[in-house]
């Protein structure tokens, strides 16, 4: 009996659930609707490229090779590959020097401000309104201080990041269990056992919440700055498309770092065990 | 209330500002000190004196108040175009549950999708104009009004749309005087971090594209290699950005007691 039930259960056909098929409608509407706009002339061509072309310019950008430098620190390598990869170094560089940058000052002022109440009554109102402004007002004194090259790239996505990261480990610290703050202290626990031992992993989710906040704004610094003043990145390279018009090279770079851009995103949350968080 | 407790309150709130002004002022006497003695470069960093000296110029011959209400005017747009659509696909996705199922994801991936450096190609579609700075403000600052409308209409109390229920109201009165006054504040939450969203944005495009109000005038002083300048127009976009942060807090704490 259980046997024909489960041969039954196997036999009975497994219709794609009403969600997936809603989402893939909306696709497919959005591809229409754009593939009809493109062929019906009603806009400008160029402004909105058929689908097959917008194909092909993704496709070019991932595989037609040229001679490519990788550039880092210390270290230049030269290979023949899509210059794509070469310029996505160079920005993924930039972003993770940020991010280390910017993210351990966080982390540290974070703990400061977190630990000591003072100390957080009498600065952490300057981070929280300071916070929300836009930071790439700050780029010509990065320009000034870092000159035009990749230092003021990587002090943007510093500057960026900094803030969510800071506010969110001086907020994950006052949420701290007192008990164990108590058993630390208990072992006689000095300074650094203290961080290493109880506060970091009893912090790791509103550290790792803050890094993702971080990361998103540090990206989007970096490549804001390339955008206004580079020779190389993914931002270099999308402004490059717009002075060149060439809009369907445009349209496939933007796809790409957006897919990159989220994915990432979704990657740390899950690498922090964000989604493991249970909402009471 | 003693006089001594008062005073003691007082000191305990005192003390904190005057440790965070205190600092900053001391830091920015210390700047000074160090450009007057040649440790910092005068050429990178100017002379905090300069700088505040160079307020009046800024305000009198940059024309401050015509960028500040440019600047202001684009943002309110993109303000009132975020709170109209965003409120409306929020309901809309809370109605149709199987839409909010399917969508509800992919708008929280787009707040945190890098929207901005959709610029250049808003700069195609719209020219190089007003409406470009509008629209990339609409676009960063319409997924948290759509996810915030949602959850406060989700959120609204059972007992709440019972009473209502009980009073044989129809699905139109249900929504007017039950969820939409109930989900209010929740609502303006997402309205207000979508506006500081559009701020940020709004400013950061007119700086990139030297177009328009406040961002412009820090691009233009910039290129000019006006140094007090610069940092006078960054100091004051800091300033408004500010301001505007602490009401649209004020005016959600505002809110709030209504639930």
């Amino acid at each position: 009996m259980a046997e024909t039930r489960h041969l039954t259960a196997r036999a009975a056909p497994r219709w794609p659930s009403p969600v997936l098929m809603v989402r893939v409608a909306i696709i497919l509407a959005v591809l229409v609707i754009w593939q009809g706009l493109a062929v019906s002339g009603w806009l400008y061509r160029d402004v909105v490229p058929r689908l097959e072309i917008i194909a092909a310019a993704l496709w070019t950008l991932l595989t037609h090779p040229e001679q490519v430098r990788f550039e880092f620190l210390f270290w230049t390598i030269e290979t023949e590959m899509p210059s794509y990869y070469a310029n996505l170094w160079a920005t993924a560089s930039e972003v993770v020097q940020g991010l280390l940058i910017g993210g351990l000052l966080g982390l540290a002022v974070g703990l400061v401000l977190g630990a000591n109440r003072l100390m957080a009554s009498a600065f952490e109102a300057y981070l929280y309104y300071l916070g929300p402004t836009p930071k790439i007002i700050f780029f010509p004194v990065m320009i000034m201080w870092f000159g035009v090259g990749s230092g003021s790239k990587v002090a943007m996505g510093a500057i960026s990041c900094f803030f969510p990261i800071a506010l969110s480990t001086a907020a994950g610290m006052r949420q701290i269990d007192q008990v164990l703050i108590r058993v630390g202290k208990s072992f006689r626990a000095n300074t650094w056992q203290m961080v290493t031992k109880i506060y970091l992993p009893a912090m790791r989710h509103p550290i790792i919440n803050g890094v993702r906040l971080g990361l998103g704004v540090c990206i989007i610094g970096t490549l804001l700055a390339e955008l206004k003043l580079s020779n190389r990145g993914i931002g270099f390279l999308i402004i490059q498309a717009y002075s060149l018009f060439d809009m369907p090279r445009m349209y496939a770079m933007l796809i790409v770092l957006f897919v990159i851009a989220i994915g990432v995103n979704a990657l740390v949350g899950r690498l922090g065990g964000l989604h493991t968080i249970r909402r009471s | 209330m003693t006089a001594a407790a008062t005073s003691a309150i007082l000191r305990s709130r005192a003390a904190p500002l005057a440790l965070g002004f205190g600092t900053l002022v001391v830091g920015i006497l210390a700047v000074e000190v160090l450009i007057r003695i040649g440790v910092i470069n005068r050429f990178i960093v100017p002379l905090p004196s300069q700088i505040a000296l160079a307020f009046e110029r800024v305000i009198t011959e940059e024309d401050i108040v015509e960028r500040f209400r440019l600047t202001f005017f684009e943002a309110l747009t993109a303000g009132v175009m975020i709170t109209v659509v965003g409120v409306a696909i929020g309901i809309l996705l809370y109605r149709v549950n199987l839409l909010r199922q399917a969508t509800e994801t992919w708008i929280a991936a787009m707040a945190s999708a890098p929207t901005v450096l959709m610029y250049p190609l808003f700069l195609v579609i719209f020219g190089r104009s007003a409406w470009t700075i509008i629209m990339m403000g609409f676009v960063a600052g319409l997924p948290p009004v759509i996810l915030k409308t949602i959850e406060g209409l989700s959120g609204t109390r059972r007992v709440l749309i019972n009473v209502g229920r009980s009073l044989k109201l129809t699905g139109p009165q249900l929504f007017i005087k039950i969820l939409f006054p109930a989900a209010l504040p929740t609502i303006f939450v997402g309205v207000r971090l979508g506006l500081i969203f559009t701020l940020i944005n709004v400013v950061g495009v007119e700086f990139l594209i030297n177009f328009g109000g406040l961002g412009q005038l820090i691009n233009d002083l910039a290129e000019r290699y006006d140094l007090p300048g610069t940092y006078a127009a960054i100091c004051f976009v800091i300033l408004v950005s500010v301001v505007f942060f602490m009401i649209t807090e004020w005016i959600e704490r505002w809110l709030r007691p209504a639930t």
